[in-house]
């Protein structure tokens, strides 16, 4: 029993790990339709950026201290994401508008290209540390109820309360500011939004920016834990089928289907793999995502896709 | 001037609905299929058949099979390279287990398998559309990922899933030098090019472009949307498995699954794309960008006289594909195949300017 | 061009209006009623159309017109009532079915397969009757190219009609407004209909346009001996050329009768024109 809830409970860590990387996917996809197949790229990119500012900041500027290298990092990083936002507004998507669906994803495939190349060229292709303090030894709980103690990592714990936050900043963000509520309308309907002079260029960058912000905590949450490489991008695809169960245009959706796959995915691998033969983890959240789909085509939280004749 | 339909009259439906209707490019074609079939095994070097042509020819297969699914009939399928590798596999497995038994049986009957896999794949596309439908189709991908990797008797108990074939012929004709695979591959393309050309002008091309269109409206014509939909993806996929086998078994010789990974799978879907929606030309012209592309791009430091580390030119390659890709669904989202057909009005006109 | 070659099956009385003998029920709709969640398009709707004649559906917007089309298409599935086509009786109607049972249909929104060319799209209406499997399609054998061949012909006898030669390999997308309902009509008319189904096959057209279609119409009811059901606002062309009419208001029946009959019915005035004070 003691082993199933440490299996659950690192599922459940895992899950908000993909979830934050999830939100970004749903962030964009709500404000400007675009299914951004580039956030596994963005997110390597923030980690890279913040990776190697926290290195080269030190040197350059002559301190020593880690925290203050580590917060001009984020912010450079930050700066850099908003760039990044920019450009991709301007160069890409501003000509794209009117295109159809897939003419936009084969375009966000074309910019993950272009940042890994990009990212790679400017910061280097060595596995990087980012070091932000993150506790690395794991917790033991519930001491008294199981023998010997749960087993959890403090970081995943650490790096579930910051998915939980930039949730609730998120929430807060969408619901309760001008504009929030700005790109709520956009989301809703492009034209209308234009037409009661909602900057919709504007609203874009900020919304591409916004994904970066959550693309770069991503960043750092998943290189603090597993070193900065170019696999990260490849962890970002497991978020697809996060996003497909919880529905394209949902944040909650984003989170609940985050937390299934991360536990469907840990429980698989420990209860149904020997049966397979193991390694089913590279495809049972695809799997669990498409069986899901056959019964609720939009998703858990998604809209229904209505034709209309 | 040269170019012009001045005199040509069709005095019969069947004139008229010839894949060529128009004499010069019927001459342009003939002239073509000569150097394809006849020059270029005698004149072009073993480097260019091995490394580019034959490769061209076997991913602008795949590319066409692609077309089917996504240009012809409007599904996405992120999950190429998983039909890629069922038919590999496939016909590794017929060709190995079963003595005797001929190459030409083994690659097709590894595209019918793929087919199997695919109208599989195809029942969710029924409920589900476009990027939720894209997504559940990388579930294909994944799963093969795996599958060849670990069952081991796909792969005759490999252990890495690598697999290797050797001694191809045709009834005794030998399939083994550079110019014997090309001619090979090229008579498979050529083949298949004709048959899809022929499906996609037929009523089952119309069906699947209607249900692309609109398919409320085809199912009250008559239309089963069900017929529709699966038959694209048999279609596709047949041809996609025929054109993973080939990849194996003539372009690489020995594979594993990384071979089809979820790489090949876009860039099947970028040929597809850039080479042009809903065109059967279309599809060669992608799969030669795609092919030359990284060619080109090897051999420019080279020409403008410097040189770079290898890991610097390959990060430079995967940014200018990127940048690429995204200038070309900038400028002409329709494709080469577009290109190419308003370059062609432009040349009836010419020398007038309208 | 001799029109009576194409359609076999039906054997036309007389080509003149007036003269014209109008036929056994064909269409028999039974009770209709239609919701969407909350909302009652339809209440208890029935009405007969007899072989031949052509039975206009009027009425303000909203009235449930389309929706009533859209139930004896399979397109929506009434939660009461049935209809009754040829004798048989359905409480749903199935798209397929009906398409094979000889209804064809036009859109109000035209909806046309925009990617493919004129002569593709009224190509798709012979679908249903094409016979030819998958691989004799691939190879294109001789009974394949035949076949195709054989629709060719008939749907150039469309394409005549409707005087859409011009444009025959032009993608429908690029055509004027007017010209595309023409090709509405035409990929209806592929299929044989015994009955059409025209949702406002007039709307957005000028005068001339009109006309041009009024003739159509006509056409089509005299020579095919296709009956017609046929949704319309303009007044002058339903008066004109109904044999009957239905008149529709918030999804109830409020008049059923001849073109005279109807125009003087005080209901019917009262929906159109407001009630006096």
């Amino acid at each position: 029993m003691g082993f199933f809830l440490e299996t659950l409970f690192g599922g459940l860590m895992v899950g908000m790990l993909y979830s934050l990387i999830a939100i970004g996917f749903v962030l964009i996809y709500k404000a400007s339709g675009v299914f951004n197949f580039a956030q596994g790229a963005m997110v390597l990119f923030a980690a890279l950026a913040m990776a190697r500012f926290s290195e080269w900041f030190p040197l350059w500027f002559g301190f020593q201290s880690q925290i203050l290298a580590n917060i001009l990092a984020f912010i450079a990083a930050m700066a850099v994401m908003i760039v990044v936002a920019w450009l991709i507004e301007r160069l890409a998507l501003s000509k794209l508008v009117n295109q159809e669906g897939i003419t936009l994803l084969m375009a966000t495939l074309g910019i993950a290209y272009f940042l890994d190349g990009v990212g790679q060229t400017i910061f280097g292709n060595d596995i990087y540390k980012i070091d932000v303090g993150m506790p690395k030894e794991p917790l033991m709980v519930l001491q008294n109820t199981f023998q010997g103690g749960l087993l959890l990592s403090q970081e995943d714990l650490i790096a579930a309360l910051v998915a939980a936050g930039l949730v609730v900043v998120l929430a807060i963000f969408f619901q309760k500011t001008a504009t929030g509520r700005a790109l709520r309308a956009v989301a809703d309907d492009h034209q209308a939004a234009q037409s009661i002079g909602i900057p919709l260029k504007r609203i874009w960058v900020i919304v591409w920016s916004v994904a970066g912000f959550s693309a770069l905590v991503a960043g750092i949450i998943w290189g603090s834990k597993l070193g900065v490489q170019f696999s990260l991008s490849l962890v970002a695809l497991k978020a697809l089928p996060v996003v497909i169960l919880g529905g394209l245009t949902s944040i909650p959706g984003a989170i609940i289907g985050g937390l299934l796959i991360g536990v469907g995915e840990k429980l698989s691998e420990i209860y149904l793999g020997p049966m397979f033969g193991g390694g089913i983890e590279i495809w049972f959240a695809y799997v669990l995502a498409l069986v899901f789909l056959l019964v609720r085509p939009q998703g858990l939280f998604g809209e229904k896709i209505i034709d209309r004749v | 001037m040269f170019y012009r339909e001045n005199g040509q009259f069709k005095s019969s439906y069947r004139a008229d609905q010839q894949i060529f209707p128009i004499a010069q490019d019927r001459l342009a074609i003939l002239v073509l299929l000569l150097v394809a079939f006849v020059v270029v095994p005698l004149g072009v070097s073993d480097y260019w058949m091995r490394a580019i042509l034959t490769p061209f020819l076997i991913l602008s297969l795949a590319a066409l099979g692609l077309n089917i699914l996504v240009g012809y009939c409007g599904q996405i399928s992120l999950g190429t390279g998983a039909f890629m590798a069922v038919g590999a596999y496939a016909a590794y497995n017929f060709q190995v287990r079963i003595d005797g038994m001929p190459l030409i049986a083994s690659l097709l009957l590894g595209g019918l398998c793929a087919t199997v896999i695919g109208v599989l794949f195809g029942i969710p596309s029924l409920r589900i559309k476009g990027l939720y439908l894209a997504v559940a189709t990388l579930a294909a991908q994944f799963f093969t990922d795996w599958a060849f990797l670990r069952i081991q008797w796909f792969t005759n108990n490999s252990s890495s899933g690598s697999v290797s074939v050797a001694g191809l012929n045709v009834f005794g004709v030998p399939i083994e030098s550079p110019a014997q695979k090309y001619l090979f591959c090229l008579i498979f393309v050529s083949v298949f090019a004709l048959l899809a050309k022929n499906l996609v002008r037929s009523a089952i091309g119309r069906e699947w472009m209607a249900m692309r269109d609109m398919d409320v409206a085809a199912a009250v014509i008559g239309i089963r949307p069900v017929y529709a939909e699966l038959t694209a993806f048999a279609v596709s996929s047949f041809i996609v498995g025929v054109a993973g086998a080939l990849w194996g078994f003539v372009h690489l010789g020995a594979w594993e699954p990384a071979a089809f990974s979820i790489d090949r799978s876009f860039q099947l879907l970028f040929m597809v794309i850039i080479g042009g929606l809903g065109s059967i030309m279309g599809s060669f012209f992608g799969a030669a960008f795609i092919v030359l592309l990284p060619l080109l791009l090897n051999q420019l430091p080279g020409w403008l006289g410097f040189s770079i580390s290898t890991a610097l030119a390959s990060h430079l390659e995967t940014m200018i594909f990127g940048a690429l890709i995204v200038f070309f669904l900038i400028v002409e989202p329709h494709g080469l195949a577009r290109l190419w057909s308003t370059a062609k009005e432009k040349l009836r006109l010419w020398p007038f300017p309208h | 061009m001799n029109a009576h070659n194409l359609t076999e099956a039906s054997m036309l009385a007389t080509t003149t209006r007036g003269g014209r003998k109008d036929g056994e029920v064909i269409l028999d709709v039974q009770n209709i009623s239609l919701s969407f969640g909350g909302v009652k398009a339809l209440t208890d709707i029935s009405f007969n159309v007899r072989e031949h004649e052509v039975r206009a559906i009027i009425g303000p917007n909203g009235a449930g017109k389309s929706s009533m089309l859209n139930c004896i298409n399979g397109v929506y599935q009434p939660q009461q009532g049935s209809i009754t086509f040829r004798g048989q009786t359905f409480r749903h109607m199935n798209s397929r079915q009906v398409a094979e049972m000889g209804v064809a249909r036009t859109f109000q929104n035209l909806a046309l397969f925009k990617g493919m060319s004129v002569l593709d799209n009224i190509m798709t209406g012979r679908n249903l009757k094409m016979k030819s499997g998958l691989l004799a399609q691939a190879f294109r054998w001789g009974p394949a190219e035949r076949e195709e061949l054989q629709h060719r012909e008939f749907v150039e006898h469309i394409i005549d009609f409707l005087e859409i030669q011009a444009h025959r390999k032009t993608p429908v997308g690029r055509l004027p407004y007017g010209l595309q309902k023409r090709v509405d009509l035409g990929r209806a008319l592929a299929m044989e209909p015994q009955v059409l189904l025209l949702d406002e096959p007039m709307a957005g057209m000028n005068v001339e346009e009109k006309q041009d279609m009024s003739r159509f119409i006509l056409d089509v009811n005299d020579e095919f001996g296709a009956t017609i059901v046929l949704i319309e606002h303009d007044m002058g062309v339903v008066m004109d050329i109904s044999d009957r009419v239905v008149v529709l208001d918030y999804g109830k029946k409020i008049g059923d009768g001849t073109p005279d009959e109807v125009r003087n019915n005080e209901d019917v005035i009262r929906a159109y024109l407001g009630v006096e004070h």
